[in-house]
C-alpha cells in the first residue's frame, strides 16, 4: 500500500448533557490508502456516521487526529478548511432529505462549485451536465426538481453532487440503504465502477456486510464507538477474528435455502454509551467473554499482517464456529 | 405438512383500490393466498408491490378515504372454527376479531405502542377487551407474556413506557401485545426492518419459537429475501400488486420461474460471495429500469419492460399463475426458459 491518504489517529467524540459525558467515538485510528475503498460496519449507535462526519469535519471531533495527504484537517481554520473540501465530499444516506426541494438539479450540482469560485456560471452546468452523466443520468436533468426523479435516480444525483467537485476522497454514509433491492444493486455496480474509473478513495459506511464485502478492500468493525476489528474484506468474511464479527456475520439471514444455518444469536442489547460496560464494550454480549474482559480494555493490536483486533482472547483465533 | 393442517387464512381474488383525484387505481389485483395453522407465509416484494396493502386488507384497516376492497374475499376460520369471509364484516365484527383471532405487528414498534401508557396496559388492553379481564388479572397474564417474549424482569417492566425500553424490546412487547388473546393469525408487517441484525436475529428466534408453541399461521410481509429463507415455510413473490410467483420457500429460491424472482435473487450481493464476485470482475445482476406506476401499468406482464426474456406475446395480456409444480405457480408465460 502507498502512503495512506487519510489517517486517523486516537479519534474521540463526546457530548456531554446535563452533566453526565456521552463518549460516542473513543481511540478510534485507521489508514486509508490512496485509491483504497475501506468500510466502516457496526449496528446503530456504533458511531461509523459520527467517524464519517468527524473526518471531514462536518462535525468537530473532541480529540484526536485527522490527517488528510499529509495535512492535519483538525488544526485548520474555516476558510482553509473550506479551501481543503473540494478534495473531499460526501454522499448522504437519504436521497430524499440530501436533495433541496427549491433547487434545481442544475442548482444543486453547481452550488459546490460556486462557493469555490470554480468556472463561470455557463461551466459550472457544463461540468454539472457531466457529472449527470457520469451517473448515467440525461444531461437535460439540470432543469427539473429533485420531486421528478425516482429514489434510484435521486441516490445518483447525490453522486452526482459529490464528483462536481472532481474529489478525492469520498465520505459514502450508507449510500444505498434506503433503496430496493433492485435498484440498490444499479447504484452499487455504478459507485465500484465510478471509484475504479476515477480512482476514487472512499469511506464506505454500511450497516449491510454482503454490500461492503462487495464493494470494500478493507473492512473496520465498531461497536459502541469502538474498533473492534479491521482487515482485508477477503479474510474477514473467510475468517473472522474477533467474536462480535463472528456473530454479526452469523446473523445475517442468507436467502440461499441450502445455506448451512448455524445462526449464533447474541443475546440482550447493545449498552447505553451513557453506562458502557467496564473493560471490553462487547462482553455483556459475548459468548466468549471471560472474567479479565471486564477488567481491561482490550487494545486494537495487530494480531497478523494486516489484521487487528481489539479482544484479549488469543486462545480463540480459527478454531471456534 | 402444508396439506395436513386446517386452513386458517383463505383469500380469493383480492382486489384493492385507491382513491386519487383522477378516480381510481388498482393498487393490488387477483392475490389469492391461503395460510395454514402452523404454517408462515412470506409475502415478499419491493416498495410498491402491494404487500402491505394485502396484509392491510386482510385486517380491513384501510379507511374508506384512502382505499378500498373491490373484489375478492378474505376467509378467516375464528377460534370457535366458523369460517367468516372478513370482506363482508361490519366494523364492530372486525373489532372483536383484530386482537382476538388476528394478531398484529408492525414496523415500527414506537408508532405501535402509545408513549403514555405503560407497556403493562398495553398488553393487558386487548385481554381486557376481549376476554372482559379484570384489571388485575389481565396485568398477571401480561406479566406472563412479557415473560413469554423473553424480557427479563417482566414484573418491573410492565410498569414502565415505551421510551423506556430498546428498539428489541419494544418490539418483543408489541409481539406480547399481539399475542394476548391467543391469534389463530398473526400478521407482522416487516417486523424486524427497523431492528439492528443482531436484534433482528433474535425476534425471527422468538417469532419461530411462538409460533411452534402455539401453532398459529403467520403472514410475513418483508422486503428481505434473506429474511424469508430464515422464517417462512412459502413465499409470494409481490410485483406491481401481482403475486409472481408462489411456492414453499426452498423450491422458490433454489428455482426461481419468474424472471422478477431470479432478478432480485440475482441483484443481492451475496455473504461470502461476493469477494469471489469481486475478485472475478462480476457485477451484480442489477435489475433494468424502475417499478412502474400504478397509475400507467403496462397493459400486458407488468414485468416486461425490465424483463430480458420478454417477447411481443407479453404485452397482450396479464399471464395467469401457471403450475410449475403442485405447488410452485409462475405469472410468465416463458416460465419453462427462465
Amino acid at each position: 500500500m502507498s502512503a495512506p491518504l487519510l489517517e486517523v489517529r486516537d479519534l474521540a467524540k463526546q457530548y456531554t448533557t446535563r452533566g453526565s459525558t456521552l463518549t460516542i467515538l473513543q481511540n478510534i485510528s485507521f489508514d486509508i490508502g490512496k485509491g483504497e475503498v475501506v468500510g466502516l460496519v457496526g449496528e446503530s449507535g456504533s458511531g461509523k456516521t459520527t467517524i464519517g462526519r468527524s473526518v471531514l469535519r462536518l462535525i468537530e471531533p473532541s480529540a484526536g487526529s485527522v490527517r488528510f495527504d499529509g495535512t492535519e484537517l483538525t488544526e485548520l481554520s474555516a476558510s482553509q478548511m473550506r479551501r481543503a473540501r473540494p478534495r473531499m465530499q460526501y454522499i448522504f444516506q437519504d436521497p430524499f432529505a440530501s436533495l433541496s426541494p427549491r433547487m434545481t438539479i442544475g442548482e444543486i450540482l453547481t452550488e459546490g462549485l460556486k462557493i469555490q469560485g470554480t468556472g463561470n456560471s455557463k461551466e459550472r452546468l457544463d461540468r454539472a451536465r457531466k457529472a449527470l452523466e457520469q451517473v448515467d443520468l440525461p444531461a437535460d436533468a439540470v432543469n427539473r426538481y429533485a420531486h421528478e426523479f425516482s429514489g434510484g435516480q435521486r441516490q445518483r444525483i447525490g453522486i452526482a453532487r459529490a464528483l462536481t467537485l472532481q474529489p478525492e476522497f469520498i465520505v459514502a454514509d450508507e449510500p444505498v440503504s434506503a433503496l430496493d433491492v433492485s435498484i440498490q444493486a444499479q447504484v452499487i455496480n455504478l459507485l465500484r465502477d465510478l471509484q475504479q474509473r476515477l480512482g476514487l478513495t472512499m469511506l464506505f459506511i454500511s450497516h449491510d456486510l454482503a454490500v461492503v464485502e462487495y464493494i470494500c478492500d478493507r473492512v473496520i468493525v465498531l461497536y459502541l464507538g469502538r474498533v473492534m476489528e479491521i482487515a482485508p474484506s477477503a479474510e474477514l468474511y473467510a475468517d473472522p477474528h474477533h467474536p462480535y464479527t463472528r456473530a454479526l456475520l452469523s446473523a445475517i439471514p442468507s436467502p440461499d435455502p441450502d445455506a448451512h444455518r448455524n445462526r449464533q444469536i447474541l443475546k440482550g442489547d447493545i449498552p447505553s454509551p451513557a453506562n458502557p460496560p467496564s473493560g471490553c464494550v462487547f462482553r455483556t454480549r459475548c459468548p466468549k467473554a471471560i472474567s479479565r474482559c471486564a477488567e481491561v480494555v482490550p487494545e486494537l493490536r495487530e494480531t497478523a499482517p494486516g489484521r487487528f483486533k481489539a479482544c484479549i482472547r488469543d486462545d480463540l483465533n480459527g478454531s471456534v464456529s | 405438512m402444508q396439506q395436513a393442517a386446517e386452513t386458517i387464512l383463505d383469500v380469493k381474488g383480492l382486489r384493492t383500490v385507491f382513491r386519487v383525484r383522477a378516480g381510481e387505481v388498482t393498487a393490488v389485483n387477483g392475490i389469492d393466498l391461503s395460510v395454514a395453522a402452523g404454517e408462515t407465509l412470506a409475502l415478499v416484494g419491493e416498495s410498491g408491490s402491494g404487500k402491505s396493502v394485502t396484509s392491510l386488507s386482510v385486517m380491513r384497516l384501510l379507511t374508506r378515504k384512502i382505499g378500498a376492497i373491490a373484489a375478492g374475499s378474505v376467509h378467516l376460520k375464528r377460534k370457535d372454527g366458523k369460517v367468516r369471509d372478513l370482506v363482508s364484516l361490519s366494523e364492530q365484527e372486525m373489532r372483536s376479531i383484530r386482537g382476538d383471532d388476528i394478531g398484529m405487528i408492525f414496523q415500527e414498534p414506537m408508532s405501535s405502542l402509545n408513549p403514555v401508557y405503560t407497556i403493562g396496559d398495553q398488553i393487558s388492553e386487548p385481554i381486557r377487551i376481549h376476554r372482559g379481564a379484570d384489571r388485575k388479572s389481565a396485568m398477571d397474564a401480561a406479566i406472563s407474556l412479557l415473560d413469554q417474549v423473553g424480557i427479563p424482569d417482566a414484573a418491573r417492566r410492565v410498569k414502565q413506557y415505551p421510551h423506556e425500553l430498546s428498539g428489541g424490546m419494544r418490539q418483543r412487547a408489541t409481539i406480547a401485545m399481539a399475542l394476548a388473546c391467543d391469534p389463530t393469525l398473526l400478521i407482522a408487517d416487516e417486523p424486524t426492518t427497523a431492528l439492528d441484525v443482531t436484534i433482528q436475529a433474535q425476534i425471527l428466534d422468538l417469532l419461530q419459537k411462538l409460533q411452534r408453541e402455539r401453532g398459529m399461521a403467520m403472514l410475513f410481509v418483508t422486503h428481505n429475501l434473506g429474511v424469508v429463507a430464515e422464517i417462512a415455510h412459502r413465499v409470494a413473490v409481490m410485483y406491481a400488486g401481482r403475486i409472481v410467483e408462489t411456492g414453499p420457500v426452498v423450491d422458490v429460491f433454489r428455482n426461481p420461474k419468474h424472471p422478477y424472482t431470479m432478478g432480485l435473487l440475482a441483484s443481492m450481493p451475496k455473504l461470502g460471495d461476493a469477494t469471489r464476485m469481486k475478485q472475478a470482475g462480476e457485477k451484480l445482476a442489477a435489475i433494468p429500469g424502475m417499478v412502474p406506476s400504478l397509475m400507467n401499468m403496462p397493459a400486458g406482464c407488468a414485468f416486461e419492460p425490465r424483463c430480458k426474456f420478454a417477447t411481443e406475446d407479453c404485452r397482450k395480456a396479464v399471464p395467469p399463475l401457471f403450475d410449475v409444480s403442485p405447488h410452485h405457480k409462475s405469472r410468465c408465460i416463458h416460465w419453462q426458459e427462465v
